[in-house]
């Protein structure tokens, strides 16, 4: 049983113990994407501690006597689940080698206690048709080999976090074939960090990059805290079509402690862009390798990272919204003159739009 | 912000220039016969091809053109919502007006003989267009053939003996109205294929902002746009006389001071020399029938005319040979990167009925281009430059039988004078007594050119009457670049934040300090990174391109010519910026984004 699986060795048959999101990050290395090293601990290490710690059955009966009906048993299920699967022991085997790949990921970095992502990635997550986007906990900034087993461990808790259950039985997903498998990754300080969509969320436009940008760490992008700059820029020409800079009032800091904490942003910098135009150009080619690797349309975390100076990507998923749309095939008319009648009644207008 | 522009009837005459509405077609001044109609119309000034005052003979193109354009508009083609453009002079200034039609029944009324007579055209494109040229030719060919001698001492002795029965004085009336008949016919022949090119292309840049909703428009100009382009012919055979020189070893003397005659002449004797020589006489037919403007005006410098043009150019080319410069165009990296953004597009489009259809009216904007750019070095260069060579030499016959001083005076007299005035010649020949003219005309050209000058200083606002809601005739957006955007910043006035913005006609982004050209003679002062700002731009004005880093022009569209140059030249131009001259002064430094359209002064 393999139990670290690094991004950089990562192979298709992987994906089945890595989940949606530790799988989404192999494949994004394995692609030549910017994705910060890291490795999975893959789901079997989940199993087999809870296995080893006896703590299978009881937690599959558990849940199996939640009423669906009723969220006080959910939620009370959800916390007995979790209060065991925090305090059992790691296996001494699990927590050497845990222990051992984070010294490697150290090394690479330069840095023996460098600061990691630890997250969650349950085996059927991010299916394109089963978003577990939230349910599961993520933590920031972990830095040493204590914290990170840690954190391990409070990631496969967070399996049984309500939502988790209500969402899986919502969706008839047996809760016993349900696994954790968590990421450990190099954590980026981004300066500004946003969203790209690999079209215009506003009208399903295939030849634009969306992307929506603000200071500091994603969080606030991603929470909807602030209102975002945003840009649209052209696949093909690379040109940036529209630019909306907005007051920015809110970013997600890193203080001394290794907290992530939201603070607001000094007047002066508020409505300053947070990208210079080829870093836009930088997070859309990185939005359109994604999507030319996935060969569908993509909805992309990324960072500028402080120290790279660099953007770095985060996570790709497919985007859902307009993929979905049955196709409007037609949308143009065949007819070369009713098409020209149509277009010299409608004109269509002479300029590009600026919001500058 | 004004909801309507001035009227055309609060404008004053400019003083000393009162009088001038005589001197043009009474049929092409604002008057109070149609007062209710002209004032509730919109009109806007043509900066595009008549940025100055106009001479009244040389109104005479203009009201063939606009007329013509509306006549294939209107009775030709039968364009469902679009009649012809108006057109009134005003203080020596062309104002036109889009006229649509406003009934909604006649617009669909108008469809099924649209889709008969334009349906036949598209369908027989390329059959069709192959028999222009060959028209326009023989157009040209019989231009060439006009002459005005003066009338003869006696008639030909060949007149009696062949009992011809008419004399010379019918043959100058005849050639007269031939010259102007062929000027009506070449542009009827214009039109001929234009308004249909432009709606196909107008149909396939629809097609493309359904498709692509925020496709930036040079990305559709690229994917359409011409390699081969007649009009940069001039150009392409000045650089290829640039390396020659070099090769035959005849730079130096080309390089030499002196005007055009003197250096060429030096050139004679040598076989390099006459080598060269040869290839210079080869491409001045018809290459050299080049207008240094938009070739609307009998002032503008024809290079076959004024040789010192082209061999300036010539000589800034041969200077770039000699330090080891390329001056091949990019053309397979345009080629490469055109067939790139093609290619790409066509891989975004999911639904295969679609891509079909793109690729279809891609095809048929193919089809229709080439005539959109080369129609004009035919018409507007050559057959012009025939045509003012030929009323000049009417011009000097007048001059020879003491009716004016100066051959160019023929233009400030109007179409339908100059029979009046041939007749008064005739008069005095044929009675053997005095004509008026000689004493008539020479105090009146000089009341005349008062009149110009004094028209000169007016300036004229870019537009007056009521603006439409929206702009839907295809010419006065895709050539005029007039759209309801730019009629709205027009009438909010020039913006005072130091930025300029209009059409995005050519991307990229470049700095540099500006060059403020309000006319072809200032181009020379242009120096290598300079960003070159002007009312507008002419094909002659090709060599500067290789220079700049940007353009910014006053007016024009994604059509102008400086839209089309700069594509093809890679460098970024902002056009119908409208205050662009106005607010810019050389030496400014400027930020001009090709991509977003905006130009932005920096210091």
């Amino acid at each position: 049983m393999a139990q670290i699986l690094w991004f950089e060795n990562y192979q298709p048959a992987d994906a089945a113990v890595l989940g949606g999101k530790n799988t989404s990050l192999g494949t994004m290395f394995s692609a030549g994407l910017p994705v910060p090293p890291g490795f999975a601990v893959s789901a079997d290490c989940y199993r087999k501690a809870l296995a080893d710690a006896g703590l299978s059955g009881q937690i599959d009966a558990l849940v199996a006597a939640v009423d669906m009906r009723d969220p006080v048993s959910v939620s009370a299920a959800g916390e007995r689940a979790r209060e065991l699967i925090t305090g059992l022991a790691m296996s001494a085997d699990l927590d050497e080698a845990i222990r051992a790949a984070y010294a490697r990921l150290g090394e690479k970095c330069g840095d023996e206690r460098v600061p990691v992502a630890v997250r969650s990635s349950a085996t059927c997550e991010d299916q394109p048709d089963a978003s577990f986007a939230g349910e599961h906990d993520t933590y920031l900034w972990v830095r040493g080999g204590d914290a990170v087993t840690d954190a391990v461990r409070r990631c496969w808790a967070s399996l049984f976090t309500d939502r988790g259950i209500a969402y899986r039985l919502e969706r008839g997903y047996g809760q016993h074939g349900a696994a954790m498998s968590v990421g450990v990754q190099q954590m980026v300080r981004p300066r500004a960090a946003g969203v790209a969509f690999t079209l215009n969320p506003l009208d399903g436009d295939r030849s634009q990059i969306a992307i929506d940008a603000s200071w500091g760490f994603g969080e606030a992008v991603v929470s909807g805290e602030v209102t975002p700059d945003n840009y649209l820029v052209d696949k093909v020409m690379g040109t940036i079509t529209r630019r909306t800079i907005s007051a920015k009032t809110t970013e997600y800091r890193l203080t001394d402690a290794d907290a992530v904490v939201a603070a607001e942003v000094e007047e002066a910098r508020q409505s300053v862009p947070c990208l210079t135009d080829e870093q836009i150009a930088a997070v859309a080619r990185l939005a359109r390798r994604a999507e030319k690797h996935y060969k569908c349309p993509q909805d992309v975390e990324w960072a500028l990272d402080e120290a790279l100076d660099d953007v770095v990507l985060l996570q790709s998923r497919p985007e859902t919204v307009w993929s979905r749309r049955p196709k409007a095939g037609g949308s143009c008319n065949a007819d070369p003159i009713a098409s020209m009648v149509h277009t010299l009644l409608h004109p269509v207008k002479g300029t590009p739009e600026s919001t500058c | 912000m004004a909801d309507r522009f001035p009227s055309p009837f609060e404008m004053p005459t400019p003083p000393g220039a009162e009088g001038w509405q005589d001197l043009y077609a009474y049929s092409s001044v604002f008057s109070d016969d149609r007062r209710e109609y002209e004032d509730g119309a919109f009109w806007f000034m043509d900066g595009v091809h008549t940025p100055e005052v106009i001479l009244p003979w040389d109104a005479t193109i203009l009201e063939y053109a606009i007329i013509g354009l509306s006549q294939y508009n209107t009775r030709h083609y039968v364009i469902p919502p679009a009649l012809g453009v108006d057109i009134r002079f005003l203080n020596g200034y062309m104002y036109l007006s889009p006229v649509g039609v406003a009934d909604p029944k006649e617009i669909e009324a108008r469809v099924p003989e649209f889709a008969e007579r334009a349906g036949y055209y598209f369908a027989n494109w390329d059959r069709l267009y192959a028999a222009w040229m060959p028209k326009l030719r023989a157009l040209i060919d019989e231009l060439e053939t006009i002459s005005f001698p003066a009338l003869p001492h006696r008639e030909d002795m060949a007149v009696i003996t062949e009992g011809r029965g008419t004399g010379s004085s019918l043959d100058l009336l005849t050639t007269y109205h031939k010259l102007i008949d062929l000027t009506m016919k070449l542009w009827h022949h214009h039109f001929e294929f234009l308004n249909l090119g432009y709606a196909a292309y107008l149909d396939f840049f629809g097609a493309c902002k359904q498709l692509f909703p925020s496709i930036p428009d040079q990305a559709i100009a690229k994917m359409v746009a011409g390699i081969q382009v007649d009009l940069f012919r001039p150009d392409e055979e000045l650089k290829k006389l640039a390396q020659l020189a070099v090769d035959l070893d005849v730079a130096d003397r080309l390089l030499a001071e002196g005007a055009a005659a003197d250096v060429l002449e030096s050139l004679r004797g040598s076989a390099g020399g006459d080598k060269w020589l040869a290839a210079w006489e080869e491409a001045k037919q018809p290459w050299f029938n080049f207008s240094a403007g938009s070739g609307f005006y009998h002032s503008d410098k024809v290079w076959l005319e004024y040789l010192d043009i082209p061999l300036g150019f010539l000589r800034t080319y041969i200077t770039k040979v000699q330090r080891g410069e390329s001056l091949e165009r990019p053309m397979e990296a345009v080629v490469a990167e055109r067939d790139r953004i093609v290619e790409e597009y066509t891989e975004l489009i999911d639904d295969d009925e679609d891509r079909a259809t793109f690729a279809a009216k891609l095809g048929l904007a193919r089809t229709v281009f080439p005539y959109v750019e080369n129609h004009n070095f035919y018409v507007e260069h050559w057959a012009h430059s025939v045509v003012w060579r030929k009323m000049r030499d009417l011009g000097r016959m007048l001059v020879d039988a003491g009716f004016f001083e100066n051959p160019d005076d023929v233009f400030l007299l109007s179409r339908h004078e100059v029979p009046e005035v041939l007749f008064d010649l005739y008069h005095g020949w044929a009675v053997g007594a005095p004509s008026r003219g000689p004493k008539y005309w020479p105090r009146e050209m000089a009341r005349r050119s008062g009149i110009m000058t004094a028209l000169r200083q007016w300036s004229p606002p870019p537009a007056l009457g009521v603006p439409p809601e929206v702009i839907t005739e295809p010419f006065t957006v895709m050539l005029w670049g007039i759209t309801s955007e730019s009629v709205k910043q027009w009438l909010g006035g020039a913006s005072d934040s130091g930025a300029l913005s209009g059409f995005a006609a050519s991307p990229g982004i470049a700095e540099g300090p500006a060059r403020v050209i309000l006319s072809a003679d200032g181009i020379a002062d242009l120096r290598e990174g300079e960003i070159l700002v002007a009312p507008l731009t002419a094909p002659s004005w090709a060599p500067v391109f290789g220079k700049i880093a940007a353009t910014v022009t006053d007016v024009g569209g994604i059509m102008s010519h400086a839209a089309i140059v700069c594509r093809e030249y890679g460098l970024p131009a902002v056009t119908g910026t409208a205050f662009g001259t106005k607010n810019i002064k050389t030496g400014q430094r400027l930020r001009v984004d090709g991509n977003e359209g905006t130009v932005t002064v920096l210091e």
